[in-house]
């Protein structure tokens, strides 16, 4: 259910800015008002979110240790998976945001006859993860020389460095070709791994198809329809300086691949996509394991009801002073309390 | 109470139902839940709408706008915690923490894969706090909030045992244990909770332990101990209760004090602390070093464990040294000095014997005895006789919580190795930070729960069974209370030809102490390697 519906929507946006474009004509529309909306939605959006996050507390710190605590000083202190001040914990976000640390660790079980279990390494995952926002992250630079004119010489380089195969004409990027294997493992795994299949919602699959829809049409773009890029430069540079024009002769094409683009940013604050920036805030690694050395305060910490040393020796006094325990208050001084508190 | 099948007869599938998991409902039967909290215990502590229910039953005498309350109190909560908010947001369901759980791995019940513990709450947030929740519904993973989801909830938030195995290895470190404290939290403000747990806390508020011990009893139960140990090395300690001035306070859970495997670590404390001269005091009032209440509410939390602070102020001691457990240490470590603190009536622990200073504890001035034994050792002031257990072949489970709620991992290590001759560890995906529960923590010790105990300690127990065949290992070793009193019905279970002992009954077994008479026996009575014939003779 979730896989139709997903794939329905990234079709009826297929479908939308085909027939838009081709039936309606409604080039400003898809041209100029969708990118600036979705821009709008994903600016405030993000912004939105990270501000709600940031108005609740974090009462404790709690991160989870993942390796040797500071301790004694013999001890050989495992810094990066369980720092212990500010300056490791930076080192050990850097770790999980660069190279997804933790999820390099994953395992696979495997059950075997006679109740025996056994652990596998299982690095695809992380593999085909890293594969995927890298490539992303690249095509996104690179896709930084339509809003920069003269195109600074580091894309060009990266251009460069990612089309060093030199195949075809246009030349293929390598990170094309990783993109979209890595969006298609994703994918593919939801499908084929039972527990991945039966823990995936909607959501799950419809950011997927849009980037493996996002990918298709950029390839398509560039190496079979070979829209102007110069026109749609004239275009997205129009936008970045409020003068949007659009000019005649774009393909289609483009215009499929630029509302998908569009969805993406305007999806992004309002779904789980949310993650990159979560993973910065998440408690459970951006703060050092250092509460032992250092307090730290609870900006809502409250006053409790306890059961005071006073109230438990006002109950136990004549025991406590029968088995030769020391009490505050002698029996006589005392009044006898035999009801229960 | 349940049947509990043998282990062969215990049957292990991993499949998932047709139907989705939001369609498939929560089957309470013998052996998969724990019995409630009793009324009596509740009002104890003022907890919310104590009454005799079952979770068997159909009707759960849920207050009559207990719906508002869960939703109130978790709008609060989301306000309150962070880690809330961004646990239920950034989920992508990657499914790296699927077979991480123990739970999930000793019974195959999708529902106890951690990604899908936490969307039984998520998809209720997702419906109540959620534009698109409100009006896309399933489409997008949202669901109303019924007395079926409470039901839910409560089953599976007490089928955790908050291990954070899971967050481990979590890309965005979500971190299930801080989603079931919560999920608890929400269930006890309706009066949903265990009689495992309301007990404890029951009787660690009003008599300062969970096993309800009273003042006069404990002082008993440690001068019993005070004669075991003469038994055994002729060596007569005078331990001392609630005495101002002492330079250390003193707490362990009260299981060492009250059951076996336990007692045997706590004789271990105890002849250490003589053979060392330490200056410290027991305390009947902080008689308690675990913390029932962190299974209840972080509130409940703060309100058992103020009375360590409470004490040692009172008792004008200059730190605290606190015993082998796990979850007590997780409080310790990660909460006590926030709730708490600040503890500037006490130093920062220095050892008398050694003169090293805890500056790893210079907040909280709360250290670990492990580590007070490790600095001991490492400066050569124990007389040790590690061959005295030569007869173990011992291997060390890490608790979760010293695990991933702290990372202490080399100073039971080192202790270990320096007292005995034959240590061997399990596989690495099975120990340190990767380390897996013993199946009974975070309250579900009890016998009603045996047959779910024993499916979540498989994977503990299958590592064992691992180096108990290759490496004929026959001792698990562990600093938690839950795990000396947990792993020995699953060691009897799964491996049954291998015993659990604390750290510090290696400990006593070896330290060399001044004066002593010559040892036959072991502190459990038992004839020390190679004095098996004296055993003989005597009888």
């Amino acid at each position: 259910m979730g896989i139709k519906f997903s794939l329905a929507a990234v079709f009826g946006l297929v479908l939308a800015a085909y027939f838009g474009i081709t039936a309606g004509g409604l080039y400003h529309f898809f041209g100029v008002s969708v990118p600036y909306i979705a821009f709008l939605l994903f600016l405030c959006g993000v912004v939105f979110r990270v501000l709600k996050w940031a108005r609740s507390p974090v009462p404790f710190r709690i991160p989870t240790t993942a390796g040797q605590q500071k301790s004694l000083p013999w001890i050989e202190h495992a810094k990066f998976d369980n720092p212990s001040t500010k300056q490791q914990t930076v080192v050990r976000m850097a770790l999980e945001v660069l190279l997804f640390r933790s999820l390099f660790r994953n395992t696979q079980f495997e059950a075997s006859e006679g109740h025996k279990l056994g652990y596998q390494q299982e690095k695809w995952l992380w593999l085909g993860s890293l594969a995927f926002h890298y490539c992303f992250l690249v095509i996104l630079i690179r896709h930084l020389r339509f809003f920069m004119e003269p195109v600074p010489f580091f894309i060009q380089g990266l251009e460069r460095l990612d089309g060093i195969m030199q195949v075809g004409l246009p030349g293929i990027y390598l990170t094309d070709i990783v993109f979209m294997l890595a969006v298609t493992f994703l994918i593919v795994r939801r499908f084929v791994i039972p527990h991945m299949r039966y823990i995936s919602l909607p959501q799950d699959y419809f950011p997927l198809f849009l980037l493996f829809a996002i990918g298709a049409t950029g390839v398509l773009t560039r190496y079979i329809f070979k829209v102007d890029l110069i026109k749609v430069k004239t275009l997205t540079m129009g936008l970045i300086s409020f003068h949007p024009v659009v000019p005649a002769g774009i393909g289609v094409i483009f215009f499929i691949h630029f509302l998908l683009v569009c969805t993406l940013f305007a999806y992004f604050p309002f779904s789980k996509l949310m993650h990159a920036g979560g993973i910065f805030l998440s408690p459970t690694r951006n703060v050092p394991n250092d509460n032992r050395i250092r307090r730290y305060v609870n900006p809502w910490n409250y006053p409790v009801k306890v059961h005071t040393y006073a109230e438990y020796e006002d109950h136990f006094r004549e025991k406590m002073v029968e088995a030769g325990l020391p009490v505050e208050k002698e029996l006589e001084e005392a009044p006898s309390v035999t009801a229960e508190p | 109470m349940a049947k509990v099948p043998k282990p062969n007869e215990l049957e292990l599938k991993y499949e998932f139902p047709e139907t989705g998991w939001m369609d498939t409902p929560a089957v309470f039967r013998p052996g998969n839940f724990s019995y409630p909290g009793k009324a009596k215990n509740l009002k104890v502590v003022g907890l919310p709408n104590p009454r005799e229910w079952s979770p068997a039953d159909d009707d759960w005498k849920l207050p009559p706008d207990w719906k508002k309350i869960i939703l109130e109190g978790l709008r609060e909560r989301l306000d309150k915690f962070r880690t809330l908010k961004i646990f239920m947001d950034i989920c992508v369901r990657c499914g790296a923490c699927a077979d991480k759980c123990h739970f999930y791995l000793g019974s195959g019940d999708p529902k106890n894969m951690p990604v899908l513990r936490a969307e039984l709450l998520r998809s209720v947030y997702r419906k109540e706090f959620s534009l698109a929740g409100r009006i896309m519904g399933k489409m997008v993973g949202a669901r109303d909030l019924t007395e079926d989801v409470i039901k839910e909830w409560f089953m599976y938030f007490f089928q955790c045992t908050e291990c954070r195995r899971c967050s481990l290895f979590c890309p965005y470190g979500i971190d299930t244990a801080e989603i079931t404290i919560i999920g608890r939290e929400l269930l006890n403000l309706i009066g949903c909770n265990i009689d495992w747990i309301t007990g404890p806390v029951a009787n660690c508020y009003q008599t300062g332990n969970h096993l309800g011990i009273q003042p006069h009893a404990f002082k008993d139960m440690i001068d019993f101990f005070v004669d075991e140990i003469e038994a055994v090395n002729g060596i007569r300690i005078e331990p001392s209760f609630n005495r101002k001035g002492a330079e250390v306070l003193f707490v362990t859970p009260s299981g060492d004090v009250f059951a076996d495997p336990g007692t045997y670590t706590l004789m271990g404390y105890m002849m250490l602390f003589h053979e060392i001269g330490l200056d410290y005091t027991w305390s009947t009032y902080a008689s308690e070093g675990g913390n029932f209440g962190f299974f209840t509410s972080h509130e409940m939390m703060k309100r058992l464990n103020s009375k360590m602070y409470a004490e040692a102020k009172r008792l004008g001691v200059k730190y605290i040294i606190g015993g082998e457990c796990g979850h007590m240490w997780r409080v310790i470590n990660q909460y006590m000095d926030t709730v708490n603190g600040p503890a500037d009536f006490l130093e920062v622990p220095v050892s008398p014997i050694t003169g090293t200073r805890f500056d790893n504890a210079a907040s909280t001035r709360m250290i670990h005895i492990v580590e007070f034994t490790a600095d001991l050792i490492k400066n050569g002031k124990l007389k040790l006789d590690p061959s005295r257990n030569d007869n173990l072949k011992v291997t060390f489970h890490d608790s979760c919580n010293t695990a991933r709620g702290m990372g202490f991992f080399d100073e039971p290590r080192y202790v270990i190795q320096n007292v005995c001759n034959n240590f061997y560890e399990m596989p690495p995906n099975t120990i340190r930070e990767q380390t897996f529960c013993c199946g009974s923590g975070a309250g579900l010790n009890n016998d009603e729960f045996m047959e779910m105990r024993m499916r979540g300690g498989l994977p503990r127990a299958n590592a064992v069974r691992y180096v108990h065949e290759k490496f004929g290992v026959n001792t698990l070793a562990a600093i938690c209370a839950i795990d000396r009193a947990a792993l020995p019905t699953l060691m009897n279970y799964w491996v049954p030809d291998v015993g659990v002992c604390g750290v510090h009954e290696l400990v006593g077994n070896a330290l060399v102490m001044e004066g002593e008479t010559e040892r036959t026996t072991d502190l459990r009575g038992e004839p020390l390697p190679g004095m098996e014939d004296n055993e003989n003779e005597d009888i």
